[in-house]
């Protein structure tokens, strides 16, 4: 069975089962039954489209609350570079650091200081000759569990670093060790403040049985809110900003791809756009492309459902923010037998290699059985009225033909279907009755 | 149902519109997950696919592409009504193209649809007549 720990969350009492969220979902995961929505959890990809469509406001992400992070602990902020693109007429970046330890955190590395780190390191990885192209960026867990679950023949183009939140997590850990020789290591609790719920599912699904670099994610927006009451002070701020303009672009879509100074990369936003791409890459029609960049959230990270500020504006906030950072902070040393192509090892993540996804979504175990299954699916859509209006709980005719065949469904739940059939009924009830004269 | 019914999939390639080519391969992909075939059987269908969808919107103004589903095989048929291959030896080399300058602008007409079509199929079959059109069949081994 597959373990993936998902993050978003239906408020069922909140819930109208309305078609808002089932149109939306890009892996057709959503059904209403019993009046309100339902999620598959294997093809769930925690993308956070439900969530953005709900009128009701009964899709959630799940994330930790502030006030239950353990205080006895040394508390080490990580914030997304998203972060810095929420506040109006910020001038400066260590405003925010500063405001962090402020509202209770005893120490801040930021996740740009990780990116600047990780980009260093692709650029020597593209370096190597033994690997497969177009490299595709691992740093969102959407798109990574999307390629596990659709298009599981990429998988050997995914770059096998470690996301930049998880750097910060273990540089972080290391230099607070080092600062506070007094600290155990298990006194330390890194806490990841995110864009969205998909780095939620990613920390609470894959660390079980192998070294912790975030302890905690906690929600941009609900930091956000209090950071604002506590950047209010007047006096500048003591703390610094350790990160350049590289570390701040990987907020917004390209961000990540046109740091690495290459030509021929790729960096798409939004599901829609992210699905296509893959679909184009997986048939070979992207030859001359040498890097993919892919966003779930339209506009990058800033796009995430758990951030303030509209993308496009957040994207401009950082940009004025940037303008005076030097072009990185965070340079890596040259080491490693063949420096041009070295990647320490302890930064190498094989987890989108070895996590595997159970049901590829097929309609039977036997393909006999599959056939016949198809078969009948195609002669009960063509039964439908093809209208894909959603009422009887499935996003699309097709996908109704395929739950009624599973058994999910009944043919009665086609509203269309029922009033044809009303409709003839009234119609052979007219014309039994006497005709007036 | 009939015994001798096969499971079969039709698909309309619009000729005049470049952006919607490739969407029965597209297709095919989903369906192919739904009956269980390998990702790896399913990725080589796709693409020789999609290389006939483009060559059908580039040289043929459309067509059609028909899938037919038994558990050993798969078998997709190509049918357009086009101005057909004189000489399909040559046509069948890498890098030869007949595509018109504007749609190698577009990243198309590399010489490569008919190989890679051969490639990754376990059997291809071509009929064309000048004048008339071209089938093109192709066939895939289930293991």
């Amino acid at each position: 069975m597959d373990s993936y720990k998902h993050s978003v969350f239906l408020e069922t009492e909140k819930c109208k089962g309305c078609t808002n969220c089932l149109k939306r979902c890009p892996t057709e995961a959503i059904r209403i039954r019993d009046g309100h929505a339902v999620i598959n959890p294997v093809d769930c990809i925690d993308c956070g489209e439900c969530i953005r469509v709900c009128e009701q406001k009964a899709k959630r992400a799940v994330y930790e609350k502030l006030e239950d992070l353990d205080s006895s602990k040394y508390l080490i902020a990580l914030p997304a570079p998203s972060l810095f693109g929420q506040f109006n007429a910020l001038a400066d970046a260590d405003y925010i650091i500063q405001g962090l330890l402020d509202i209770g955190f005893d120490d801040v590395y930021e996740v740009a200081r990780g990116a600047e780190i990780h980009t260093e390191y692709t650029r020597r990885y593209m370096n190597r000759k033994d690997i497969v192209l177009p490299l595709i960026s691992s740093a969102c867990p959407v798109v990574v569990r999307l390629i596990k679950n659709r298009f599981p023949t990429l998988t050997d183009n995914l770059l096998p670093l470690l996301a930049p939140m998880e750097i910060a997590g273990k540089y972080a850990r290391r230099e607070a060790l080092k600062k506070h020789p007094e600290l155990k290591p298990e006194d330390i609790r890194t806490v990841f403040i995110s864009p969205c719920p998909a780095k939620v599912s990613w920390v609470k699904s894959t660390m079980l049985d192998q070294e912790v670099y975030v302890d905690n994610v906690v929600s941009a927006s609900e930091v956000y809110f209090r950071l604002i009451s506590a950047m209010k002070r007047e006096a500048p701020p003591k703390a610094a900003s350790k990160t350049g303009m590289i570390g701040l672009s990987w907020a917004s879509s390209g961000g990540e791809a046109s740091s690495l100074l290459n030509e021929g990369y790729l960096a798409a936003d939004g599901i829609e756009n992210v699905i296509h791409v893959l679909d184009k890459i997986e048939n070979g029609q992207l030859s001359n492309v040498s890097f993919v960049e892919l966003n779930a959230c339209p506009g990058g990270c800033v796009g995430g459902t758990m951030m303030v500020e509209n993308p496009y504006i957040a994207r401009v906030k950082l940009q004025s923010l940037r303008r005076y950072l030097p072009v990185s902070m965070n340079r890596v040393p040259k080491t490693g037998d063949d420096p041009e192509t070295y990647v320490p090892e302890e930064l190498i993540d094989a987890r989108p290699f070895t996590y595997v996804v159970s049901d590829q979504g097929a309609l039977n175990m036997s393909r006999s059985e599959s056939i016949r299954m198809m078969m009948e699916i195609e002669n009960i859509y063509e039964m439908t009225p093809q209208i894909d209006c959603g009422a009887c709980g499935a996003p699309t005719c097709r996908a109704f033909a395929e739950d009624v065949v599973r058994g999910e469904a009944q043919m009665d739940d086609c509203l269309i279907l029922i009033r044809e059939r009303f409709k003839a009924m009234l119609n052979k009830q007219k014309s039994a009755a006497p005709q007036p004269e | 149902m009939e015994q001798n019914e096969k499971l079969s999939f039709h698909f309309d390639v619009d000729g005049n519109d470049f952006t919607s080519a490739g969407e029965a391969s597209v297709k095919v992909k989903k369906l192919m997950r739904q009956l269980g075939f390998s990702p790896e059987l399913t990725r080589r269908v796709s693409i020789a696919m999609y290389e006939g969808e483009i060559n059908m919107v580039i040289h043929a103004n459309g067509g059609v592409a028909d899938v037919y589903v038994d558990e050993d095989c798969l078998r997709v048929v190509l049918a357009d009504e086009g101005p057909g291959i004189a000489d399909i030896e040559t046509a069948m080399q890498e890098g030869f193209s007949t595509a018109p300058d504007n749609i190698r602008a577009l990243g198309f007409g590399a010489g490569m649809g008919l190989p890679n079509m051969k490639n990754y199929s376990d059997e291809m079959k071509i009929d064309s007549i000048v004048g008339q059109g071209t089938t093109i069949e192709l066939k895939f081994k289930v293991n």
